[in-house]
């Protein structure tokens, strides 16, 4: 028998719904600390996780909290934390753990004004370099960026489900206004959704290596502890057996998988929204809750006769460098509006091969003003 | 029916988030409708001030926040100094007489008052003051119908309340305006 | 014809594809872990159902060596992961054993809340005075005046003594030994095994590489006959009052043992009720794993 997920439609905030999601993902341990914009997840999974069997710790710091969350997923259980800029700075380190040991989990962050303390309550857009670069290294990584509560929902799910299926954690890049705004979200009954479980190895003790990639295969199949396998994991450089491999080769051939397991993978992992590109001749990229508060000015432009197209990451990474590459082929310049000084766009950039691209930065703790996104698609598309 | 964008305001404790929730709840889950709640962010949370908005709408919302309004609903005489230029031309200010006093009316936009805590005074609960405002407010405005509104009023209460504030609601729609 | 190689005793218990392990001649934690392989298997636990955690450093090594689920995490990480694994697999027991610069510097504050939420862990600490694997740096349990390569001119700070602050923040089970009581060590962890809780065991063990060499300590043999002139055993001793320092005595023991109920005890008795009440409960949970 299929448990029951709370289900139905619901006037429900975007923090809200993204812990219901984690719960009928199958989420069922939660290692959190409170921070403004993101404690509602950690309130709602305090309530809810009991409730279906799961466990709810507040940890006393976000480095523990995330930490937890890993061990909790080698026991065998689908985990999450959730937190903003100041908090994940310090999970940083153990979601490089959880990377070198790939462990799925996800990592949800509420994004807010910054640096440092920034704009506890207002929001912002400027984690994404440091949710592709933060931890120390190279590696692959995926986030997903909601615009909706809907959307949080949705994304949450997904972002369980590529977590399991890549073994990584997975990062869900929310932002204040997401976090706290409340729309229809309608809920699927669990089993009308789309669940990737683990995949755990029909091997015997003793046969089992738990870093054996099977051939057609980018990660290996788990075990969890209890099980009787009896096996080793680090966050060292380690070979097939888990076991510490201190040389070159070992090193090279751990992280170029790492690395390849997502960007080999690009085609599934990436989402994007796309509308008018066919004909466009400036495309905006946008992602988040900024697609959503350009769209004004959009209209505007569109209105004065230029052919807008937009493009939006609901995958931001892997960052789609071929359809930008594509697009560059034969529009005139991308504009890409971001509440920050400017990190996506720099993607944009490198992908466009000299085809105009224009950041429209904004610190955080407000939204771009839409004449100025009006203006800036007009500077392009009447470049010289 | 266009886009309908509302901005409800007050101090602290008056249950400005609520009646933002309660209202696009009315919309989004008992009129068919879409809607978008967000609440107030910055400044505008400090110094006990509160605000949130709903955008209501036919269509899918794209932009979520509340710039210009359609809707004003103010609840402290600070409320309506900051918000009243966020209002349309044509808009329609709803306010409470007793804590909006120094109000400039000019004939752009349609201006209706209620004494909405007193008259939840007199009912004995000083609390559902916002509920009568928004039985006020189905009277006077398309931002829900009448059964929706009564609906989406009784899903966001408490249930040993839910009689209290349907009469608070009857109250405030019943109510001639100022 | 190659010569029969004789059978290891511990065979069975450790990773002998592992062996040589990378401890120094004269380093206490080979012993440490015969003690505390030995002690979880009187305690007549099932072995498949131990997970254990290490962190960083030369004690971060043991989860390598040992044939259980184990995990070597990051610096001072050990006890929120081990935390993580618990609550999520009530049926396992889980262990922790890692370095004083581990557990009680960069890990500390996972230390003391995880004993104050008496989570039901088994936490060894190896305290060998000093940071070895990284060479010789000052530790929080370096004594007052003790040379390392970041005390040049011998430590300025006070250190802490180990089985007062876990007393203090709430664990139930603490006991003290050296690497010298290997039989007191496996009954300590054996007793451990056993109990629910948060349990601490301090083992002070032997560093010839680098904190003997740097306070002209002599060899590993020196440490541990050190060790048999200083300590003495006194279960009844106060542990906030038995601190350690350079020459003085090691008193040695079970100070705490104590039971109380758990972090998941509380949890259970606390939201029970309520929790059933719930129209969202849902009752059956078999269907739960992932």
């Amino acid at each position: 028998m299929k448990q029951s997920n709370l289900h139905g439609e619901f006037f429900m905030q975007g923090n809200i719904a993204c812990a219901e999601a984690a719960l009928s993902a199958g989420c069922r341990f939660f290692g959190g600390y409170p921070i403004t914009p993101a404690s509602e997840i950690a309130e709602r999974m305090a309530f809810r996780l009991p409730q279906v069997g799961g466990s709810f710790v507040q940890f006393e710091d976000e480095i523990a909290s995330m930490a937890s969350i890993l061990g909790a997923s080698w026991a065998g259980v689908k985990s999450m934390t959730a937190s903003s800029g100041p908090g994940i700075s310090l999970m940083l380190e153990n979601i490089g753990l959880g990377i070198m040991m790939e462990t799925p989990c996800v990592v949800v962050n509420v994004q807010r004004g910054s640096p440092s303390t920034g704009l506890p309550t207002s929001w912002g857009q400027s984690d994404m370099m440091q949710a592709r670069f933060g931890s120390h290294g190279d590696y692959g990584v995926i986030a997903l960026a909601p615009k909706s509560p809907q959307e949080y929902f949705d994304l949450t799910i997904v972002a369980f489900n590529y977590a399991e299926k890549y073994r990584l954690p997975v990062f869900v890049t929310s932002d204040a206004i997401v976090g706290h705004m409340t729309e229809k979200v309608y809920i699927p009954p669990v089993d009308e959704l789309e669940i990737i479980n683990r995949k755990y190895t029909n091997k015997k003790p003793g046969d089992y290596q738990p870093y054996t990639i099977e051939p057609g295969q980018w990660v290996s199949d788990f075990a969890k502890a209890g099980d009787g396998y009896l096996y080793h994991s680090t966050g060292l450089t380690h070979d097939e057996r888990g076991y510490p491999d201190m040389s070159e080769a070992c090193h090279i051939q751990l992280v170029n998988r790492l690395i390849d397991k997502i960007k080999m993978n690009v085609d599934d992992i990436i989402l994007l929204e796309e509308r008018d590109l066919d004909d466009a001749d400036v495309v905006v990229v946008t992602f988040g809750t900024t697609a959503r508060t350009v769209v004004p000015g959009i209209n505007l432009a569109k209105k004065k006769g230029i052919k807008v197209g937009f493009l939006r990451l609901i995958t931001v990474w892997p960052f789609p460098e071929q359809k930008i590459r594509d697009l560059a082929k034969h529009v005139k310049g991308f504009v890409v509006p971001e509440i920050n000084m400017g990190q996506i766009v720099l993607e944009v950039e490198r992908c466009a091969g000299g085809v105009l691209t224009k950041s429209l930065p904004h610190p955080g703790g407000g939204i771009h003003d839409f004449k100025d996104v009006a203006k800036a698609i007009e500077e392009v598309a009447y470049a010289k | 029916m266009q886009e309908l964008r509302v901005k409800i305001s007050g101090f602290g404790g008056q249950g400005i988030i609520l009646s933002s929730y309660i209202v696009g709840k009315a919309a989004a889950i008992f009129d068919g409708k879409n809607s978008s709640m967000t609440q107030a962010y910055g400044p505008e949370a400090r110094g006990g001030a509160c605000s949130s908005q709903v955008v209501i709408s036919d269509e899918e919302i794209d932009y979520p926040l509340v710039d210009v309004a359609n809707v004003l609903i103010a609840m402290s005489q600070e409320a309506y100094d900051k918000f009243l230029p966020i209002l349309k031309k044509k808009g329609i200010l709803l306010y409470d007489t007793d804590l909006v006093k120094e109000v400039q009316i000019h004939n752009e936009i349609v201006a209706k008052a209620i004494p909405a805590t007193r008259l939840a005074e007199e009912m004995g609960k000083k609390i559902v003051a916002n509920i009568v405002m928004l039985g006020f407010a189905t009277a006077q405005t398309k931002i829900s119908s009448y059964d929706a509104m009564k609906s989406s009023i009784k899903e966001s209460v408490p249930a040993r309340f839910i009689e209290l504030n349907m009469k608070a609601f009857q109250i405030g729609y019943d109510y001639i305006g100022d | 014809m190659q010569n029969k190689i004789p059978t290891h005793p511990m065979e069975d218990y450790l990773r002998m594809d592992r062996m040589p392990h990378i401890w120094c001649p004269s380093c206490g934690l080979g012993s440490i872990v015969t003690a505390f392989m030995k002690g979880v298997k009187n305690a007549g636990i099932d072995l498949n159902k131990l997970a254990l955690v290490s962190g960083i450093g030369c004690t971060g090594r043991v989860a390598g060596y040992v044939k259980l689920d184990s995990y070597h995490t990051t610096h001072g990480r050990a006890i929120p992961f081990a935390t993580g694994m618990k609550m999520a697999n009530q049926d396992l027991t889980v262990a922790v054993i890692s370095g004083d610069g581990d557990l009680f510097a960069i890990g500390g504050n996972h230390l003391i809340h995880a004993a104050r939420r008496n989570m039901d862990l088994n936490v060894i600490c190896v305290n060998n005075f000093i940071y070895g694997m990284t060479g010789g740096q000052n530790a929080p349990t370096t004594p007052l005046g003790a040379y390392s390569s970041t005390a040049p001119y011998g430590n300025y700070e006070q250190p802490f003594n180990l089985v007062g602050l876990a007393a203090a923040a709430g664990s139930s089970y603490v006991a003290r030994w050296t690497a010298l009581h290997l039989q007191r060590i496996q009954d300590s962890i054996e007793e451990m095994a056993k109990k629910k809780g948060f349990c601490f065991l301090e083992i002070i063990s032997p560093c010839a590489t680098v904190f003997a060499r740097k306070n002209k300590g002599g060899t590993g043999l020196d440490l541990l006959q050190d060790y048999k002139r200083r300590s003495s055993i006194d279960h009844n001793a106060d542990p906030q009052k038995i601190p350690l320092d350079m020459d003085g005595e090691i008193v040695c023991g079970v100070f705490v043992n104590d039971e109380k109920p758990t972090f998941a005890e509380n949890v259970e008795k606390g939201t029970s009720r309520k929790v059933k009440e719930h129209p969202l409960y849902v009752q059956d949970r078999k269907d739960q794993e992932v």
